[in-house]
Order: structure tokens, then sequence, then C-alpha cells
């Protein structure tokens, strides 16, 4: 028995929501096999050797699996899966994750489980359903079972001293019809990542227009060292990136401390935030629905509170 | 384009996106009694964009075909489908029976072979289970390229289909030929209400009625659901008067 863990890099760092998925992986109780591809996959391999309970490290690094399309990593993980010992395949419930996992269980005719948030046992989990609003434990039948893991419901693993783990290189399988990279434009930004900043100040629909979001979140966003989000209204309304949206439809997060700013808390915007440690909600509305979720709530003019706020910090 | 396209568009009926489930007394499922049920959001937008397309490219697009798995009131939503502009339609009736993506897809990939389609537009996933796996499954089973979560589709005259893809932090651009699969994001259009006329018109167009069992496919359930229970209910609520109040709770609670 053992677990293969497709882990996501960034140059020669593991991304912050592989992290979390190798802690899922971890959990899973079995040997871990960490498959790293791409061209840049090599120079993470250091890295991973930091994680406890790898037990081997295997690597493709074809130019084909860069920018991670489905249609060529799908058959490669297909290919290591079939007739193997691994009995679990794990992969964070990222854009990348989402993308290619469902397309491995469509190539060996298994049932992916989505987005868990807690391992019962390797075939037993616990995943959101209907928005966040009903949680299913879910047991799978399958004889290998595939999960995507949700990054803010999982601790990342540390990274201790390096243990000497075997790589193995594997070489390029044939992918299947795919679509072509052609550009990405990914948002720079000062701040924290969202996925995993232990602070987020999000703002909505009440800050009125982008230049106000601006002035209003940025200065206190600086000050806590927190990632910045945002309501889906927020976002409709052109104040912010999509990228900071935070919700059933965007990023679900779970920060040790949420400040929602001008946001009436909608069903789909709860989803998204309340396994945050500690809410405060700052709105003009006390009628607002984010308040019954938020552990403090202040009631006034945005325009005013988070300013003085961010001056008396 | 050399071909023509043929879209098919598989839409769910789903609980409305703005109620709040209950769950059942035997923690087994959703309370469906009484609730009312509307076409999964992002269903919509893949509608949507198939008659955008089909207005932008009237000569390019021969016919778009939706499908609907689900019990018998899943008409409805193909009916709002017809009435939007698709030409024709197929209910693939399974009663109440839930059915995995992976079974979904089967199903689909039975439905384009009949359909001849070329091109499958459909929500990223659906409001209910929330997976998000079946337009890439769909995909896998039918080795066609997959753009999914999509924020702007364009038709070049090279035939070949540009997606602008939201990804982690940003967007994508990815390119493929047909046939090939686009699921949906938010952003990428503001789907109409349909008006009365247009309803009581597409009561004309075609409306298929099948079983599973017509396109050779049984329904196999892989996942075993042992338990469906509220999230752990939060303690809010609580109001302060003040800045200095607010910050001082915090100091209490530790969060800064």
């Amino acid at each position: 028995k053992a677990t293969l863990a497709f882990v996501e890099t960034s140059g020669s760092k593991i991304t912050p929501s592989s992290l979390s998925a190798l802690r899922a992986a971890q959990q899973l109780g079995n040997p871990i096999t960490a498959l790293l591809v791409g061209t840049e996959a090599k120079g993470a391999v250091d890295e991973v050797k930091k994680v406890s309970s790898i037990d081997k490290i295997v690597t493709s690094s074809s130019e084909k699996y860069d920018h991670y399309l489905p249609e060529q990593v799908s058959p490669l993980v297909a290919s290591l899966l079939k007739d193997s010992e691994y009995t679990n395949f794990v992969v964070a419930a990222s854009a990348v994750g989402k993308n290619f996992l469902p397309r491995v269980g469509a190539l060996l005719d298994l049932q992916p489980v989505s987005d868990i948030i807690k391992v019962v046992s390797t075939d037993t989990f616990v995943r959101p359903t209907y928005a966040g609003n009903a949680l299913a434990t879910v047991k799978s039948k399958d004889s290998q079972v595939l999960v995507s893991v949700r990054s803010s419901a999982f601790a990342p693993v540390e990274l201790g001293s390096a243990s000497d783990v075997a790589v193995e290189d594997v070489s390029f399988v044939e992918g299947g019809n795919g679509a072509e990279f052609v550009s990405e434009e990914i948002v720079k930004s000062e701040r924290p990542d969202l996925g995993s900043a232990k602070v987020v100040v999000s703002g909505g629909r009440g800050l009125k227009n982008k230049e106000e979001f601006d002035k209003i979140i940025n200065p206190l966003a600086e000050k806590l060292n927190a990632a910045i989000g945002a309501s889906r209204a927020a976002v409709d309304a052109g104040f912010c990136d999509n990228s900071l949206q935070v919700g059933q439809t965007g990023k679900v997060v779970a920060p040790d401390l949420y400040i929602a700013v001008g946001i009436s808390g909608a069903i789909q915007h709860l989803a998204g935030m309340k396994d945050a440690k500690t809410i405060v909600a700052i709105n003009k509305d006390e009628e607002a629905p984010i308040f019954s979720v938020a552990d403090v709530g202040l009631v006034g003019d945005v325009f005013e509170i988070v300013p003085e706020l961010t001056s008396k910090l | 384009m050399s071909s023509k396209v043929r879209i098919l568009l598989p839409v769910k009926r789903v609980i409305d996106a703005a109620l709040k489930p209950r769950i059942n007394k035997t923690q087994t499922g959703i309370e469906s009694a009484g609730v009312k049920f509307s076409i999964n959001p992002f269903d919509d937008i893949a509608v949507e964009e198939a008659i955008k397309i089909k207005n932008e490219h009237k000569d390019l697009v021969e016919s778009i075909h939706a499908v609907s798995i689900g019990p018998a009131k899943a008409q409805d939503i193909l009916r709002i489908a017809l009435a939007k502009g698709a030409d024709t339609s197929t209910l693939i009736d399974v009663q109440d029976q839930e059915v995995e993506p992976l079974q979904v897809s089967k199903i689909l990939k039975a439905v384009q072979e009949r359909q001849n389609s070329n091109l499958i537009i459909l929500g990223k996933q659906a409001i209910d289970d929330d997976s998000n796996q079946t337009g890439q499954m769909l995909a896998g089973l039918l080795n066609w390229p997959q753009a999914t979560n999509a924020s702007k589709v364009k038709i070049n005259s090279d035939s070949t289909v540009e997606v602008e893809r939201e990804i982690d932090g940003g967007v994508e651009v990815v390119k493929a030929s047909l046939p090939m699969i686009i699921t949906t994001d938010l952003r990428l259009n503001e789907p109409k209400f349909v008006t009365l006329p247009k309803m009581m018109k597409a009561k004309k167009k075609p409306l298929e009625k099948l079983k599973v069992e017509d396109l050779g496919v049984s329904i196999e359930k892989r996942l075993e659901i042992l338990k469906l229970e509220d999230p752990p209910a939060r303690q809010g609520g609580l109001k302060v008067g003040s800045v200095d109040e607010l910050i001082a709770k915090l100091k209490e609670l530790k969060a800064i």
C-alpha cells in the first residue's frame, strides 16, 4: 500500500497548496511517492526531500508538462497508477489539480473525491457540498482512491532536514488531444498569497468604487501583513481582480483572522471564509448577515472606522 | 472553419442558489419537498455563451442541443434552454437517482455520439455536489482538449478556439481545435432572463425523453455517502461600539 502525491512547484519551491495536500497524504498513513513534473521539477527535489514520510520521488522533466496541461499530465499520472501498488492518489484542489484529476479518473474508470477537508481513513473522507452548507462523509468503493485536497483545511507540512530519498526519472508519456498553452497573466502583488495568508482583509460593495477600495483596504492589509480578498459583488463591480474573490466560486480561505469590510455576507461568500478562526465584520447595515458569523462586529461607516482602526493598530 | 459547429449543452437541475439547503432527518440527503429548483447557474452561463456564439457566427453554428440528466421535472430547465435559443433537447430520465460525475460523463458521451456534437459547453461545477469534475471527465473519455473555468471564448477564423481561463492568481489563455470541451466560470457572461413569449414558443421545440438503458449505460455508484451533516455552527453575533473596543476584543481573542 502506498500513496502517490502530486506536488506542484514554483521555481525551486513547493506551492503552499501542495504543502497542505502533502499533510493529507501523510494522514493516510502509507509511504508516499512524490511526483513532480515539468522542466523545473528537478529544482524542487531538494525541498521535497525535507518532507517527512516521503519514500520516493518521481520526476518527469519534459517541457510538455510545463503549465500542467491536463491532456498531458493525466496520461502520465494514469500510467503510474495503473496496475501499481498505489492505493491512493492525492493532489491539491488548486486550479491545476481540479483541472487534471477528473481526467485521470476518466482514463482509469475511477470516481475521484473532490475537495476533501478531512481524512477519515484511506477510503473515507469528509467533503463540503452545497457551498459548504452540508458536510458529506464519503466512502469510495474504487480500488484506487483519487482525492483532491482543500488546502485551507490542512496545515502545510513542515520542512525538516533533508533525508536520503531515491529519485527516479520517468520519461514522457504520450498525451491526449490537447489544448496548447498560449499565455498567462498572473496578478503581481506585494501582499501574501490569499490562499495561505494568516490574516485576510476583504472588501465588498460597501466600498463604493475601486479608488476607495484601494484607499481603505490596502493600508489596513499592509499594517497587518494581510492578503487582500473581496466579495463577488466587489469583483463584479470592478473594484479589484477576480483572483481575489473569496467564496463558493472563488478562493476558500481559513486564516487566523478575517476582516470583512463593507461585505453583507451572502451564502456564497460565507462559504469561502466561515472557517476562519476569528471573523471581524465592519458594515453600516446592522442587519447584514455577516454579523451572524462574526466573532466581533462593528456597525458604522467603513470610511471612518477602517482608517481609525488602521492608525490605532 | 471547415466543418460546422454542433454544440451540446449539458444542463443540471439544482436547488436554487439563493436557498439554504436543509439536511433531512436521516442525514442521508437534502430535503427537496417544496423547494425551488433552478438551472445550475454555471450551466445557465454555458447556455448564454452558446447562443452568443451562434449569434456571432451564424454560418458556422449548425445546431445547439441541450441535454439534462435528472427527474422528469428537469424538463423545466430544458425548456429554459430551448427558450433561450437551443434548437432541440433530450431528457435522460433517471428519476430521483443521484448520478456521479463519472456516470454523468459516460451518459453524456453517448449523447455526444448520437448528436455528433463537436463543441460541448457546460458549467465548471454544479452548485449542489460542488464536484467540479464532469467537463474534465467527459473530455478524458472522449480524448478531447479541455478548457475549464472559461472567462472569455473567442472563435478564430483559422478554425481554432481561444479560451481565457481563470487560474490561481490570474488568467491563462489556451488554444485548441474542435472538437473540444469548455467549462464556464462566472465572468464569462451575464445570463439574461427569458421572456414569457419565448417560453411559450419553446414548448413547440423538440424534447426527446430517454432512459439510461436506451443509451447502453448503467448507473453504478462508486461513492457511498455515509452521512450528511451541518457544518459546525459559529458563535457569532457579538457587536462592539467603537474601534477601541474592537481592538481590545481582538487582543483578548489573541487575534492580533
